[in-house]
């Protein structure tokens, strides 16, 4: 049985050690706060603040708290408030220690594509841009192959850049893959998936 | 040195001109300078270029600007919230830059601390490094970014007093003080201007004196995802 989302959120949890600041893009990587356990982990939001709690309770929303996503949320004990300078130097600088982001496509180098469709609406690259370039290490967490069955681990990218070679490691529902030297590397494999499975899906060189 | 002002028409008098460059603080409506934002659009100063990480939604923010058409381009990270927007911009009517974000906020930065340009990592190897030089420091390649020198700052803030030291509230704070630090002149709009003295300096966000002119008022501060979780039984 491949990962389903809360599965490959799971997963992706175990990226985290304790005492680590991180970042979480929206879709699944949302969803890995839900299994960090006991580890102590401080959820950055790069509009300007560190320690995010969760959801607010009905009628205790602020306008003036919000994430990246513009959703409302919440403070803790713990949170810090700055500007997105200060918050985009510290993503540049090296100092968050790991982002957990969807993509559209990763190549068997690290490049990474999840911004913009040609020909479809065109939003903007947010922050994406900023993360994949200045965080130490960068995790997705995306289905192995598209709707159409079409791998999505790739040799190159077809779709514009986010970032070159900025990936390190890729979760997705069949198993868990590091960007390596010559290509990708099958480092686990989902409960009832095997590398054959895997070699199947994807059009990426696997050494 | 008088700097607080009775509205908002009256603290940009003077200041706006046909094709300017105006800098504006806010994350999605998260801390915009609403009140600013709407005076502009009473002047019917036309011809606008924003440096501003959104561009609104269609009846609020630079919304209500690109509704009256009086802005030419848009130089933003995220701009998916606005279907007027997207509109002018397919037609041809409305130039966009797209910036990453930490670019965009590091760009005002820069132009605020008198850096003209600076080199990162981001966009590298991207659409976004096209035309831009390149150059290696220590083995990686970076590239040229240019500080942005606005005509104008509008930025929103909690509290001020009235020499124009101000305190952000929470995540409200965001492209606010780069935005501010950037322009020749600008105009900050707060929910309360305080008795001097009242703010403790150890808690000042933004000194006073990036701050020009400054207007109270009232805010409607809109949510644009409202987001709840269920309260558990007790």
């Amino acid at each position: 049985m491949p990962w389903d989302r809360n599965k490959m959120a799971e997963r992706a949890a175990q990226e985290l050690e304790d005492g680590m600041y991180v970042n979480l893009g929206i879709g699944i990587p949302t969803l890995v706060a839900n299994y960090v356990g006991d580890k102590d982990i401080t959820l950055q939001s790069e509009n300007g603040m560190l320690g995010m709690g969760p959801f607010p309770y009905e009628g205790e929303e602020d306008p003036d708290l919000i994430n990246a996503g513009k959703q409302t949320i919440t403070e803790l004990s713990r949170t810090a408030y700055f500007d997105s300078a200060m918050s985009f130097g510290m993503i540049r600088g090296g100092k968050i220690a790991a982002a957990i982001l969807g993509a559209m496509e990763v190549a068997e180098n690290g490049d990474l594509a999840n911004w913009m469709i040609p020909g479809k609406l065109v939003k903007g690259m947010g922050g994406a841009m900023d993360l994949v370039a200045g965080v130490k290490k960068v995790v997705v967490v995306m289905d192995h192959t598209n709707k159409h069955g079409d791998s999505k681990l790739l040799k190159e990218c077809t779709l514009p850049l986010t970032g070159k070679g900025v990936v390190d490691r890729i979760i997705t529902n069949l198993g868990v893959l590091d960007v390596v030297e010559g290509g990708l590397r099958i480092v686990e494999t989902a409960d009832g998936v095997t590398e054959d499975d895997i070699r199947a899906a994807t059009e990426a060189t696997l050494v | 040195m008088k700097k607080v002002y009775g509205s908002a028409a009256e603290a940009l008098d003077g200041l706006l001109a046909d094709g300017m460059l105006i800098a504006a603080g806010g994350f999605g409506l998260c801390g915009i300078p609403e009140l600013l934002l709407e005076a502009i659009r009473d002047s019917g100063v036309k011809d606008l270029t924003f440096a501003s990480n959104n561009a609104g939604v269609d009846d609020f923010g630079i919304g209500i600007l690109l509704q009256t058409r009086q802005v030419k381009k848009m130089m933003s990270s995220y701009v998916g919230e606005n279907a007027e927007f997207m509109r002018q911009y397919l037609s041809g009517e409305l130039e966009l830059e797209f910036n990453p974000q930490g670019t965009l906020a590091e760009r005002m930065r820069a132009g605020g601390c008198g850096i003209p340009g600076f080199y990162t990592k981001t966009g590298v190897g991207t659409v976004i490094a096209e035309g831009k030089e390149h150059k290696d420091f220590d083995g990686e390649t970076y590239i040229l970014e240019r500080g942005i020198f606005a005509d104008l700052s509008i930025v929103k803030a909690w509290k001020a007093d009235d020499t124009g030291n101000l305190v952000f509230r929470k995540t409200a704070r965001n492209f606010n003080p780069p935005a501010a630090m950037c322009g020749k002149v600008c105009v900050a709009e707060v929910e309360e201007i305080v008795p001097r003295g009242s703010l403790d300096p150890d808690h000042i966000h933004l000194p006073g004196i990036y701050v020009h002119r400054l207007i109270q008022g009232e805010h409607e501060k809109r949510i644009e995802q409202r987001t709840v979780r269920k309260r558990e039984d007790a």
